[in-house]
This record gives structure tokens, C-alpha cells and sequence, in this order.
């Protein structure tokens, strides 16, 4: 039976804006310091007057799903160049924890330990560094010579994301311009039925009720969310936000099969460390050769590290808190990271289609801009700075047609909008990047060697390879397989002890125990407290529900558990999975971590908007 | 006697009491670490005033209601961002040192300076809300210097709830030890009350409301007069934070009453 919520339906409170804003992160940081910018210069320009308010300026409301801004946990690495040609004067000094780039390493990491899972050519390529001694390889890395141009962030800055993003809500809330409303998650977008055009029109969004149940039954102090009715409405809430994946259904465009979870902790190195801030490193090869990393080090001693886990890892045992522990203690790492403390801790999902995910950037009443409407760019493992310049571009297009007097219609915005990002770096990059990463799918040579050959010709001679759904790049459990019944027998006995079903995988599949350390080493439940707060608020319906029980129970790889950032999601004692909202940081990873949905393309766990989230300690 | 009030809430702002503080020793004295990078709240017990006073006002048709908080302007205006959807109010900025180790009595100096300044400010209505304890490392006596610096003769703490009478009198109930409350009648206005939790929840948040709030707040948080709080002497010989222990197990299918007994047997090991 399934858990969802029956739509409620009652009187609603409605509010009219003139611009409805859904989501803060880069790309509506650029949207709205542009708007900004412009109406600053005069803020008697007529063009900027409300229609819905008249005598008054635009009225522009964005809506924010977590408790605070910018209250996830995320370092970046970015070129910025759209983000120095909206503020020339920018000093990096201005930003908690941001740095100018200094230099840049790439790292091919060797398997110290033994327990990844290495193609022959892979270990072949192994054994050759090690007989090189000394003369390749460093504490079991391998550094390439030169950083290829694609990859380069030469003259780019180091961030944190949240640091970022609340430096830019700040100088947006003292424009007077805009009004940003953390702790406001919106449930849907609002479709119109204009001119005939049924349901081809965004009119607004409307908010998530409140004073419900965990099943979304009004309780007391029932609270329908409101309609915010707008004459645009900007759509920046990530790949995976309610509206987003709404409008991708109403208007079905784009191919989204491969997905990441980017999982990082920030961490305070011990006195007398030697990395410098503005200190870039790349990693490949470990924890497993699929799982990309990464190192940067901001001032005051604190690093970001992380890692990738990409849909096409195959392994349903894809535990990424496990595994980026596995990660900060391989040597290269740990000779710098050791003694020091976790600060903080977080995941997120990434769209990792790229420009093969485009949905539909614009239509009447409603524009999509940043990494739900593929702007992030695979080659070059950057989306910051893309997701800003198309905030940017739009910001631009709607001046544009203020001016011109002209209304939010799809035509208009494609002309102006769409327009614009055709002709920019922007697609340039993702049109290059569109493949670039396909040979993954047919293994980590493979995919190296046409990363490598996309980047070096620009796209030009592409690897191709069709994509699977990320439902079924999950490879599935044989329990009548030898290997596989044993290794699950060896898990269940360790299950038995009280460890959670793929932490227990991996430690019979080689990897060895976590040595806790109490200050950087700790459970995953320890991190959930150390590196920042779950916030829950209480009124809200669960965000996270399973579409069909019994497909649940019949599943095998429980993959939603393993990749369950914040083991939220646990095994129930009728073996569905159960979900803890408490305990959900909102990464999302469980939408396309299944692996028997009930359509190819579909998932069988259902991720509705939610309040709350992790609120990192440092993000 | 007058059933309309004007309420002024005097409100701090706090890191996140869940978040992981450390101390540290910053130029100025004690400090928690990177408290600037650490997400803000509203103190705890002062929210519970200013949800109190949003209601009362309510209910008290003419009431009105100030919010006065010292803090530095860039973590007010992020606070305000959630804390406007939630109650109407009007706010007086000081833009000032963040956290709770500055002298009490400064605080208090550069609160009911600001106090006295609002424009239309009726005394003889003047209810004067805040917390009785505080989240930040506050003395827990500034409220109490506020009002008397105000001149306010009646004050009650750990405040959980007022009755308005007919006559404009009002029934207050206190805290008291045992966990019994004390009920006094106050003649009227002016009062300071220092609440303790009260008995509302925290209101949902609200779109319309947070509109009609931002058209003013933006333009207060700019408007805030900057002040230096003097340490008048103040000295701190050392700083801690309590002692947290943090021990964690997954364990299934246990009943309440084993939870309990463990629980009863791990306080009575400490």
C-alpha cells in the first residue's frame, strides 16, 4: 500500500508577486544580484514598478527550502568567471573560507590496502608504478605531470558554498530589492490553463502545507500552504527539487540516468600543518576506481575534502560515508589530514547528465536556470560558476523585457533568455562535455581515455555509449551465486552485531574496520551530530515515502539504505525500508538510488518537498 | 486603565545551541570559535516572549509590538529572514558585538538608550518581554538592568503566562521552585517579564506576514546605530564549555521500560 498523501484539498490563502523565486544556491544568486544590480542604478526606472503593487518596485519573493540559507555543507572549486563580471571589485578576503586558486594536483591513487575493485588493466597499471619505486609514486599516489587545460582552474577561486551564498544573500537583502524566505519549502508549481494552452502555464508555486502529519493529514494547527501567484516564476531548486522534477513531468524533455552524491567533511588541520590555502588536489583511483575526489584547503587551516560516488560505481554496496573514510586515510591524504578535526559534514546530490538533462529552459510564466536545467559541466567537473551565468543570463533577458514592456511569455523568454545561454561559454562547455563521460559506463580506462580525448578536441570525437537508467546501472545481488550468498551470509552474521547491512558488505568484501578516533574518525551517526544538526520542524509531512511496499520487500540491493547519507533510511523489521526524518539531510540520494522501480525511467521512492535538512556547523 | 499594551522585546541572538562550540580567545576576550560563521537563532527564551507578545498584541486591539536586539548588522538581517514569517513586529537594530560575554550591564545601557528612543513609545503601557535565562553565556540579569534603567518598579521571571483582567490589571504566573507556578496581579503597565517557555508553539512560518514584516525590517537593520559595549572592569579568568559526553549505539527492538532502566542506571553511574 502506498504511504503518499492525499492531496489536501481546501481554501487556500493566496499572494500575489510579481517574480516567484524557488530554490537559493548560485544560480539564483546570479538571478537575483543582476535584477539587483540594474534596479539599484535607478530605482525609479518605471520598468521596474509592480504590476501587482503598483507605486511600488518589483515585488520578488524567493523561497528557500532549508532552515537557513546556504545551510548545506559544499566547497567548490570554480573558474568565477561569471561570478568576478558580476562583482569586478570581488575580494576573495570578503568571503568566510574563500581563497584565491594557487595550484592544482591531479593524484592517481594506488589501493594500499587491497580491497577496491580493480579491472586487470587497472592492476596491470598498478604494479608498473609500483616497480617504479620511488621514481612515480609517493606515499602510494601517482601525480601526473601537467594538469590538462580542461581541468585547469587557473586565476579561479576556492570556496564554500554556503559561505558564498549567504555573502551574496546578504548584499541582497541590504539591495531591498528581493525578499528571501529560508524554512520555506514550495510543494509544486502552480499550472495555469491561459488561451486554451491548458497546463502550459506556470501562474505561481504554491508552499507545503504545514500542521500536517507524517502522511500529510492536516493536524492541529493545520496551515495550507499558500499560492504565490507571479508573473514569473524562476525555477533554481537543484536536480532534485519538487518543482524542478514537476515541471520535467508536466513537460517531459532531457534524458537524467547518471546522478553522483557528492558526500564532504570539513575539516581543522592540526597546528603546523604545510598545505597552503588556494591548494587544489584531484584524486582518481581509491576508494574504488570510479569514485573521483578531492582536496582543497582554505585559510585558517581548514580543508574541504571529498568524494563522488557515481551511479555507474555498479556496486549496490555503495556505502559513501564508509568509503570517505576508507578515502582520508589513504597515505597521500593522511600524512596531512591526521590529528586533525571534523568541523563539519555533508552530501549532496549531483545531476551529473549535464546538457543531456536540459529540460524545458523556458515556457509561459516560468524559466529554469543552474544544475537542475543541465548546466553543469562534466568535463571540467564544474557547475558554480555555470549555474551563476545562466542566473546571470536570465536576470538580463527579464531587465530586458521589462523595458520592452513585453510579458513573461515563453516566446519572449526564449528569444531573450534561451538566446543568450545558446550563445554563451556556458553551452559551449556542456555541448563539448555532452559525452564526455560515457566511457565510464564501459569502465574506468575506458572512461579516462574519453574524458581525456573530449577534453583535448573539445567534444569533437566523442565516446559514445547508450545509458542506462540509473535503475539499472545498480548491478543486482545473486543470492544463488556462490560468491555472492557467501559474501551475504558473512554480512548478515555481521548485521547480527548491530552494524547496518552494507557497512557490513564492505567489511566482509575487504575493507577494513574504521579505526574511530572520537575526533575525525567517527560513526556515521557521530557525524550527523558533530558535523551539524538535523533540522525536522515538527508540522511538516515526511518528505521521503515508498511508492509500493511489497516492490520494497521483494528488492534485494536495498540501495536506497546503503546510499542513505544519513542512514535516515533503515531496514524494517517486515523488510521495507523505514524512514526517520530526523535524521534526513535532504541529499536525495534515495530517488535514484533504486533499484526496482516501477517504471524504467521512474523510482520507487517518492521525494516531496520537505523543510528542514542538514545545517552544517561550517558550510 | 488601558487594555492596549505596548509591547518591546528585547531579544539576543545565539549560535545554534545544538551546533559543536569551542571556545577560543579572541582580541577582545573570550569568544566561541568562528561564532560568525556558526548559524544564528533567535535566544530561546526570548523567541517565547516575542511569540507571547505577537499574541497578546492580538488579542489587545491598538497593541503594538518592537523587537530590540543587539547584534551585528549582517547576522540580524539573516536572522530576520526567519524570524519575520513567524510573528508581526517592528524591529529596533543595534548593531553591536555578537555573543554573550560582553559586560550585562553595557548591554543593558545600550538596550534601554535604545528603548527610550522609540518614537510614540507609551510608557505608560510599556510591557517590557524577554527571556529569564539566555542561551548565549549571559549573566542572566540583563533584562532586569533594562528595566531598570527604564524606571520599571515591576518585574516578574521565568514568566509562563499573563492574563489581562478586565480592569487592565494582569495575572502573571512564575516559576517557582518544585515545579509549581506563583500567580501575582500587577496593577498594569509598566512591567518587565521575563518569560520562561510559555505555552505557545512556534508559529508556523507565514509568507504574508513575512512580507509586510520585510518592508520595514530592511529598512531598520540599515537605520541601526552602532555600539561599543564597555567591559566596565569586566575580567574573565576562564572560559568552558560543559562537559558533553557522547556515547552512540544502535540498538533495536528494545521496550520502553528497558530504555528506561538503562537510562536510570547510566544517571545513577554518573
Amino acid at each position: 500500500m502506498s504511504a503518499a498523501a492525499q492531496p489536501v484539498e481546501v481554501e487556500r490563502q493566496t499572494m500575489a508577486v510579481d517574480i516567484a523565486c524557488v530554490g537559493f544556491g548560485p544560480a539564483m544568486g546570479g538571478f537575483l544580484t543582476t535584477l539587483t544590480q540594474a534596479w539599484s542604478e535607478n530605482p525609479a526606472d518605471p520598468a521596474f514598478e509592480s504590476a501587482v503593487m503598483p507605486g511600488m518596485p518589483l515585488q520578488v519573493l524567493c523561497c528557500e527550502r532549508a532552515d537557513d540559507l546556504a545551510a548545506g555543507v559544499s566547497g567548490a572549486v570554480t573558474r568565477a568567471e561569471g561570478i568576478r563580471a558580476s562583482f569586478p571589485a570581488l575580494d576573495p578576503a570578503q568571503i568566510p573560507m574563500a581563497a584565491a586558486v594557487k595550484q592544482e594536483r591531479i593524484l592517481y591513487l594506488l589501493d594500499p590496502i587491497g580491497a577496491s575493485r580493480r579491472s586487470f588493466t587497472l592492476r596491470a597499471a598498478d604494479r608498473l608504478l609500483r616497480l617504479g619505486g620511488a621514481a612515480f609514486l609517493k606515499d602510494n599516489a601517482f601525480e601526473l605531470p601537467w594538469t590538462p587545460g580542461f581541468l585547469h582552474k587557473r586565476g579561479g577561486l576556492l570556496l564554500s558554498l554556503g559561505q558564498f551564498n549567504q555573502w551574496v544573500a546578504s548584499q541582497l537583502m541590504a539591495g531591498g530589492l528581493v525578499q528571501i524566505w529560508p524554512g520555506t519549502p514550495v510543494s509544486a508549481p502552480i499550472f495555469g490553463a491561459e488561451m486554451g494552452n491548458e497546463h502550459r502555464t506556470v501562474n505561481g508555486i504554491r508552499l507545503t502545507d504545514q500542521g500536517v502529519d507524517n502522511h500529510g493529514a492536516p493536524v492541529a494547527g493545520f496551515m495550507p500552504g499558500t499560492d504565490v501567484r507571479a508573473r514569473l516564476t524562476v525555477v533554481a531548486d537543484g536536480p532534485i527539487g519538487a518543482v524542478g522534477r514537476a515541471l520535467n513531468r508536466q513537460f517531459p524533455r532531457g534524458e537524467r540516468r547518471e546522478w553522483a552524491l557528492g558526500m564532504k567533511m570539513v575539516i581543522e588541520l592540526p597546528e603546523g600543518a604545510t598545505l597552503e590555502p588556494g591548494t587544489v588536489w584531484h584524486t582518481l583511483g581509491f576508494p574504488e576506481p570510479q569514485i573521483f575526489g578531492f582536496l582543497y584547503v582554505h585559510p585558517d587551516r581548514l580543508v574541504s575534502v571529498g568524494i563522488f560516488v557515481p551511479s555507474w560505481l555498479g556496486d549496490p554496496a555503495r556505502t559513501a560515508y564508509r568509503y570517505l573514510q576508507h578515502y582520508i586515510q589513504h597515505p597521500a591524504l593522511w600524512k596531512h589530514l591526521k590529528d586533525g578535526t571534523l568541523r563539519s559534514w555533508g552530501a549532496k546530490s549531483l545531476d551529473e547528465s549535464g546538457r543531456r538533462g536540459e529540460p524545458l529552459l523556458s515556457g509561459d510564466g516560468f524559466a529554469r536556470i543552474g544544475e537542475g536545467s543541465g548546466s553543469t559541466n562534466v568535463l571540467t567537473s564544474s557547475g558554480v560558476d555555470e549555474a551563476w551565468t545562466t542566473g546571470v543570463q536570465l536576470g538580463e533577458a527579464v531587465i530586458e523585457l521589462l523595458r520592452a514592456g513585453q510579458p513573461f511569455a515563453g516566446e519572449h523568454l526564449s528569444k531573450t533568455y534561451e538566446k543568450r545561454r545558446r550563445a554563451s561559454r556556458v553551452e559551449q562547455g556542456v555541448r563539448a562535455a555532452e559525452r564526455a563521460r560515457d566511457g565510464f559506463h564501459s569502465g574506468f580506462v575506458r572512461g579516462l581515455a574519453a574524458m581525456a580525448l573530449a577534453g583535448l578536441t573539445g567534444g569533437r570525437l566523442p565516446f559514445k555509449a547508450r545509458i542506462q537508467p540509473a535503475s539499472k546501472q545498480i548491478w543486482p545481488m545473486r543470492p544463488d551465486a556462490e560468491t555472492d550468498r557467501k559474501l551475504l551470509d558473512a554480512a548478515v552474521a555481521l548485521v547480527a552485531t548491530g552494524r547496518s547491512f552494507h557497512d557490513a558488505l564492505l567489511t566482509v568484501r575487504g575493507w577494513p574496520e574504521i579505526p574511530f578516533d572520537g575526533h575525525l574518525l567517527v560513526t556515521q551517526q557521530d557525524a550527523l551530530l558533530l558535523g551539524g544538526k538535523v533540522q525536522a520542524l515538527p508540522g511538516f509531512a515526511d518528505h521521503v515515502r515508498f511508492k509500493s511496499k511489497d516492490l520494497c520487500i521483494s528488492c534485494r540491493e536495498k540501495t536506497c539504505i546503503a546510499m542513505c547519507s544519513g542512514q535516515a533510511i533503515t531496514l524494517g523489521g517486515d523488510g521495507a525500508p523505514a524512514f526517520e526524518r530526523e535524521k534526513c539531510i535532504h541529499c536525495g540520494a534515495c530517488l535514484w538510488n533504486c533499484a526496482h522501480p516501477p517504471g524504467e525511467e521512474s523510482s520507487n521512492v517518492e521525494f516531496v518537498a520537505g523543510a528542514g535538512g542538514l545545517h552544517s556547523v561550517e558550510n | 486603565m488601558a487594555k492596549s499594551f505596548h509591547i518591546v522585546v528585547c531579544a539576543g541572538i545565539v549560535p545554534d545551541p545544538l551546533q559543536t562550540l569551542e571556545p577560543a580567545t579572541g582580541p577582545t576576550g573570550p569568544a566561541i570559535k568562528n561564532e560568525m560563521l556558526l548559524p544564528a537563532i533567535l535566544d530561546p527564551w526570548a523567541a517565547c516572549a516575542l511569540y507571547e507578545a505577537a499574541k497578546l498584541a492580538q488579542e489587545h486591539p491598538g497593541s503594538r509590538v518592537w523587537l530590540v536586539s543587539l547584534a551585528p548588522k549582517a547576522k540580524l538581517q539573516q536572522l530576520m529572514m526567519n524570524v519575520a514569517q513567524k510573528a508581526a513586529f517592528e524591529l529596533v537594530a543595534i548593531d553591536g558585538p555578537i555573543g554573550g560575554f560582553a559586560d550585562a550591564h553595557g548591554t543593558a545601557a545600550a538596550l534601554a538608550e535604545s528603548i527610550g528612543a522609540i518614537p510614540g513609545l507609551d510608557r505608560s503601557k510599556l510591557l517590557l518581554f524577554g527571556g529569564w535565562e539566555s542561551a548565549t553565556r549571559g549573566a542572566g540579569v540583563t533584562l532586569q538592568l533594562v528595566g531598570e534603567r527604564l524606571g520599571i518598579a515591576d518585574q516578574f521571571q521565568g514568566v509562563d503566562r499573563i492574563d489581562i483582567l478586565d480592569d487592565g490589571s494582569f495575572e502573571v504566573l512564575e516559576r517557582v521552585e518544585g515545579g509549581r507556578h506563583q500567580a501575582s496581579i500587577c496593577a498594569g503597565a509598566p512591567a518587565v517579564l521575563g518569560w520562561a517557555t510559555g505555552s505557545l508553539p512556534e508559529p508556523r512560518n507565514n509568507p504574508q506576514l513575512g512580507m509586510a514584516n520585510m518592508r520595514t525590517l530592511m529598512p531598520a537593520i540599515q537605520r541601526a546605530r552602532t555600539v561599543a559595549i564597555d567591559a566596565n572592569g569586566l575580567h574573565y579568568v576562564s572560559t568552558s564549555v560543559p562537559t558533553q559526553q557522547r556515547a552512540t549505539r544502535v540498538v533495536k527492538d528494545l521496550s520502553p521500560d528497558e530504555i528506561a532502566h538503562e537510562l536510570a542506571e547510566w544517571i545513577g553511574a554518573e
